[in-house]
């Protein structure tokens, strides 16, 4: 079965060879041979899909709509009215909301058709999707593989081939790192670019949604549909959004790509690295200036993110306590239904966080640890300024390793943080990023990370489009999936 | 500076969490590693730098005071996990009102 593109699609039904309906239930087909074994949706809303998509094909109104017909998941932290939305969590098990975060209604009015929710780590808490309350999502490519985290469902499903692209969130490389574990462009625009009403907040200051697609190209398409202001956000930018699909392919001459003079390279695998070293020296050889930056703060960034996205998420999640919606405990008290609601509806790694947050929050630990961090972020974002003024991208490996095995890193919930280290500083920064992948080790993905100025995706896809020309390692096919 | 279980237990309670004596004894080596691993940023000046709180800061952004339709009662109380004319219930806050 081939897997198309956002992009073929489009072309072959606007050409009257294919209908909304063909692709949809090729998606479905596909989620029914392979999801069993790949668990990466949590939902799956066969009736409603095929209602969307013959709706679609019915009505003059969608005739020009940009993406009319294509098939799509959503990360579960986004909600969707009238379909389980549970962020995996246990709190949110039964959860129907009553409204569409605007991602969804945006991609709604675009014609493109949900057909389900996928798999992540609970609250977008992870870097494995290992902490899902429900189950644990394989990598396409190893089935004893993680398929990175938080957003691990919605990569997995672009990566096997299930649906041409997906929503994740990326609030410390969310969507870039599950899309270098699994072979999938992945980008994080700007914050501010996408509404985040309706994301479920983990770390709002950080929070972004994006895409998961085949090529940068196609996240053009997508980011297109889903970017621009919303009233309903307060945080959601009123920069114009250009069309992302023009000039994508002037190629990369002159433009100057920063790579970091100091890198802080510990855990660094070789392969990753050379990998990554060849993807540079492509574009260069593609009329693209490389030249050397500093961002000297960057080995702080996993320190000052770990204590702001769990301050944040401690305050978010003070919401769920079971009176209006969610789990509730039995108790006989008001306070022994929050505490009972709360423990049994939180796994470890969310009580974790919120306990960190807490602490860093609390009096007399403020200013030696959330006013310091937020201190190191201006550090961080002033890096980047001045990184900016000497080049137009910055290049890096999206993660240190190539996905590691389920399990591994479970029990060292540092370790596992500082697995995303080349990730996090351009959330504390706000920057657009995006992952694109670069080559395998040993038959599992890498990526090369692309990151821009404020504002600037369009020069991100731009040179990972370029790069998609000129790639030509060996790109083995998924052992679970039925992309090629 | 090490964080025992006593604090952690007492910073547990400040976030109405309640944790299994299990949870505790693995939750407080783990957290001791992490805000040790956070202690790096005590080793750099940060003397005079204003702090972020968000990446591009926006003042008051509000939307036109415009009445909109919002919620029905009925869509707003669909996941209460207990309810009675038309409000959520909960155990009762004051002492001798009786449970839910």
């Amino acid at each position: 079965m081939s897997t198309p593109t956002v992009k073929e699609i489009l072309r072959s039904i606007a050409a009257g060879e294919t209908k909304a309906r063909d692709w949809v239930e090729q998606s479905l087909r596909a989620i029914r041979e392979i999801d069993g074994r790949l668990k990466a949706f949590l939902l799956v809303d066969e009736e409603q899909a095929l209602a969307a998509a013959d709706r679609i094909d019915r009505a003059k109104m969608y005739q020009h709509a940009p993406l009319r017909g294509v098939p799509y998941a959503a990360k579960d932290n986004i909600v969707t009215r009238g379909v389980r939305t549970t962020a995996a969590s246990r709190i949110l098990e039964n959860y129907i909301p009553p409204y569409n975060a605007t991602v969804i209604d945006k991609l709604q009015q675009a014609a493109a058709v949900m057909v389900g929710k996928t798999n992540m780590d609970e609250f977008a808490m992870g870097s494995s999707t290992e902490t899902s309350a429900f189950q644990k999502t394989a990598n396409p490519y190893g089935e004893d593989r993680v398929p990175g985290g938080s957003s691990g469902g919605s990569a997995a499903a672009v990566a096997a081939g299930l649906v041409p692209f997906a929503l994740g969130s990326d609030t410390g490389g969310s969507i870039r790192q599950p899309a270098a574990f699994t072979g999938c462009f992945g980008m994080k625009p700007t914050y501010g670019r996408v509404s985040r009403y309706g994301l479920i907040a983990f770390a709002s200051s950080l929070d972004q949604i994006g895409p998961f697609t085949r090529t940068a190209e196609d996240a053009a398409l997508v980011l297109n549909a889903i970017c621009g202001h919303d009233p309903l956000d307060s945080t959601s930018s009123r920069q114009p959004v250009p069309n992302f699909a023009d000039g994508i392919d002037r190629g990369v001459k002159g433009v100057r790509v920063g790579i970091v003079r100091h890198l802080p390279e510990e855990g660094l695998e070789p392969g990753v690295k050379a990998a990554v070293h060849r993807a540079i020296q492509q574009l260069e050889a593609e009329g693209a200036e490389v030249v050397e930056i500093e961002l000297p703060h960057m080995e702080y960034a996993v320190a000052t993110y770990y204590l702001i996205a769990p301050a944040e998420a401690s305050s978010n999640l003070a919401r769920y306590d079971g009176v209006r919606y969610g789990r509730r405990a039995e108790a006989s008290s008001l306070i022994e239904m929050y505490e009972r609601s709360r423990s049994e509806g939180f796994g470890m790694e969310v009580k974790r966080r919120i306990i960190i947050g807490t602490y860093a929050l609390s009096s007399g630990y403020y200013d030696a640890y959330y006013k310091r961090a937020q201190q190191m972020r201006t550090l961080i974002r002033q890096d980047y300024e001045r990184a900016f003024e000497a080049c137009d991208v910055i290049a890096m490996p999206t993660a240190p390793t190539t996905a590691f095995k389920l399990g591994e890193k479970l029990d060292n919930p540092l370790q596992m943080y500082l697995n995303d280290i080349y990730t996090i500083p351009a959330n504390l920064a706000g920057l657009p990023g995006a992952s694109v992948p670069c080559g395998f080790v040993d038959g599992l993905p890498v990526g090369l990370q692309l990151i821009g100025r404020p504002f600037d995706e369009a020069t991100i896809l731009r040179v990972a489009h370029a790069y998609e020309q000129v790639r030509d390692f060996a790109w083995p096919k998924p052992v679970l999936g039925v992309a090629e | 500076m090490k964080i025992t279980d006593e604090t952690v237990s007492h910073v547990a309670k400040l976030a109405r969490l309640w944790l299994h004596p299990q949870e505790l004894s693995q939750l407080v080596p783990q957290l001791n590693d992490i805000l040790e691993y956070a202690a790096k940023l005590q080793s750099v000046s940060l003397d005079g730098v204003e702090p972020t709180s968000h990446p591009f800061h926006e003042v008051n952004v509000v939307r036109p005071d415009v009445p909109r339709e919002s919620l029905s009662r009925v869509e707003a109380l669909r996941n209460a996990p207990d309810q009675d004319q038309g409000m959520v219930r909960v155990p009762a806050v004051l002492e001798g009102g009786g449970g839910a």
